[in-house]
């Protein structure tokens, strides 16, 4: 497909179904909504399966059912929708069935509002749910690279049998920008060894729960989790580096406001200053490795978030106290300018700040 | 030898938890028979709630999933819209049902999902040790009600199958009890019915069951048989509320 003009809600939804995305069920919520009104027009074209849910409760719980059931299947939320799915996570995560959850977070705490915010970081990479689990967590910084990672969302999902997030805020979800599409070759035809399909009189029934009443059951299946999650963060750290060579300080940052954390670096470039980037795009795993990168050069890190500083607990556990750590960050919907930040950078650079 | 009564095929050998008295056997064997009797037990896909039954994944001859307290509803949803043609039963206490997931059992029927729920009303939160259900019956002592439930607090119990059948796609709603023989032949009657319901693709279908629970209603397996009898059915009518086909 040719590059097209699209509205990232739009993207996002056409992507999955590119990517054989059938099943749908999700809950009205601003600013993801056109994500589920295309569901709704576009998914029964191809056959699939619409359901608005009478809650983001419920819509998890379609969710489980239909992951147990071996289909491709997605929901979509913002924020406070996000909080009512926490449960329905931790259920679908202990019993290892493959979905894909797109968070188009916006402004907290409370009902907050509409804007753009990144203040789900915590709520996106420690979960609200009961138990020790992880999920696989993306966070796009262009519509290309959204519509690249929800596809391949589902191809991960299947493979680790894990619930994988695609973490992006109102900005992204709003925007418009060209992208292009790929059909993808969907591997829905695969037989699928754990799926509840009913035995036809074929096969062993199957069940699927998360009940393990024997401590030393229960012990068990987590260490089977585990055992998968550290496969998943040695093999799918992902992250941009960005004028890493001399730089005198590295600024950390993801997702929308990073687009504007590059302007600010090429701003200060033409002052004669030099500011790398880390740009995470996996929040988990925690890219940890890019911190291997920072040169001696570096005096610190600064963190730039679209909230009152999530983020920059893992990026201090990341650092290892080897540089300080400083944060700048706004929140409530409200964007800082290229300008802010570069003056930021400089203020630390002077002393003025630690 | 003849054999003249074995075990449904249509349930596993696995032992259950269930107390001596506690009609949740009865209800499940039902189940187990007519989808056995009706040939459906091979392409039927099942979801077993939070509450003494929560084990019932193990004891139904068929695929099982273990949902989120009162959440069944909406995860039969997804697998009966994954697998459009086969066969989907929730089952479902009175915590889950009628407490923490009504919003869930209420739009199923209103969606008119295909799919069966086995309701079992027992008056009580029978895992967690005896508490005030909706369903409890006022004046009835449980743990959170000690003195008997008061409607001034508490409201009046709860009845489901009433509400349910307000719903134009509940195509299915019906209570029976399962505390006589004879309660026992009309309670499978009326499963099976719901049952044929989903199969025929009329809608939603529901069976309210009223069971006991000697243990936390603190009475003998005979004399809860007969609370069933004396206080239940009074309050719960045995009765069909809607047949498809039939006149509303
Ligand atoms: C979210 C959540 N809240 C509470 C519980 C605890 N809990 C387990 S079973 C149950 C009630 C079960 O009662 P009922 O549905 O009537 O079934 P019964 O045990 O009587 O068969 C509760 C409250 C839970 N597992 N999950
Ligand atoms: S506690 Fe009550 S409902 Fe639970 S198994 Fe015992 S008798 Fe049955």
């Amino acid at each position: 497909m040719a590059k097209v003009l699209m509205k990232g809600n739009e993207a996002i939804a056409l992507a999955a179904i590119k990517a054989g995305c059938r099943y749908y069920f999700g809950y009205p919520i601003t600013p993801q909504t056109e994500l589920l009104e295309y569901m709704a027009s576009e998914l029964p074209k191809v056959g699939g399966v619409f359901v608005q849910a009478e809650s983001e409760v419920a819509a998890i719980n379609m969710v489980y059912g239909a992951a147990a059931a071996g289909g491709r299947v997605m929901t979509t939320t913002s924020s406070p929708g996000y909080a009512l799915m926490q449960e329905g996570i931790s259920y679908i995560a202990a019993a290892e069935t493959p979905c894909v959850i797109v968070n188009i977070s916006r402004g907290g705490p409370g009902l907050g509002n509409i804007q753009p915010a990144q203040s789900d970081y915590f709520q996106n990479t420690r979960g609200g749910g009961s138990g020790d689990y992880r999920l696989l967590i993306f966070a796009p910084a262009s519509l290309q690279e959204t519509v690249d990672l929800v596809q391949e969302s589902f191809t991960l999902a299947q493979k680790y049998r894990m619930v994988v997030l695609i973490s992006a805020d109102g900005m992204l979800g709003q925007m418009m920008e060209p992208v292009d599409i790929k059909e993808v070759d969907s591997p829905e035809d695969e037989e699928k060894q754990w799926a509840l399909t009913a035995t036809e009189g074929k096969r062993p029934p199957r069940a699927i729960y998360s009940l393990y009443l024997d401590p030393v059951e229960l012990e068990k299946a987590n260490e089977r989790l585990q055992a998968n999650y550290e496969k998943v963060s040695k093999l799918e750290e992902r992250y941009e580096l960005l004028q890493m060579d001399d730089a005198q300080l590295v600024i950390v940052t993801y997702g929308s406001v990073s687009r504007i954390v590059k302007s600010a670096i090429s701003l200060l470039a033409g002052e004669g200053i030099k500011v790398g980037l880390i740009r995470p795009i996996s929040l988990w795993p925690f890219p940890k490795k890019a911190f291997e990168q920072i040169p001696d050069s570096a005096k610190g890190l600064l963190t730039v978030e679209l909230s009152r500083g999530q983020m920059v607990d893992d990026v201090r556990i990341a650092a290892k106290g080897a540089l300080p750590v400083h944060f700048y960050g706004r929140c409530g919907g409200m964007i800082p300018s290229p300008r802010e930040i570069a003056d930021e950078v400089k203020r630390i650079l002077r002393g003025d700040k630690s | 030898m003849t054999v003249l009564f074995e075990k449904t095929s249509g349930l596993t050998d696995e032992p259950t938890i269930y107390c001596p008295g506690c009609s949740h056997g009865i209800i499940q064997r039902l189940v187990a028979e007519v989808l056995d009797e009706l040939g459906l037990m091979d392409s039927t896909i099942g979801v077993a709630a939070v509450g003494c039954s929560v084990l019932s994944y193990n004891y139904f001859n068929c695929d099982m999933l273990g949902a989120a307290h009162g959440r069944a509803p909406a995860s039969a949803t997804g697998i009966k819209r994954v697998h459009p043609g086969k066969m989907v039963f929730t089952y479902q206490g009175d915590g889950d049902l009628a407490s923490i997931g009504t919003a869930e059992i209420i739009h199923a029927a209103v969606r008119g999902e295909k799919i069966t729920a086995i309701f079992v009303n027992n008056a009580i939160y029978g895992m967690t040790g005896g508490q005030m259900a909706p369903t409890t019956l006022l004046g009835q002592k449980t743990s959170t009600s000690p003195d008997g439930r008061k409607a001034e607090s508490a409201g009046m119990p709860i009845r489901m199958c009433e509400m349910l059948a307000t719903l134009e796609g509940a195509a299915f709603v019906e209570r029976v009890a399962v505390n006589t023989p004879a309660h026992i032949r009309s309670a499978k009657q009326a499963i099976r019915q719901a049952f044929k319901t989903q199969q025929a693709g009329q809608g939603f279908s529901i069976v309210e069951v009223l069971s006991s629970c000697p243990t936390n209603w603190k009475l003998t397996p005979v004399a809860a048989m007969q609370w069933v009898e004396d206080q239940m059915i009074p309050y719960y009518p045995l009765k069909n509320f809607r047949t498809p086909g039939e006149a509303r």
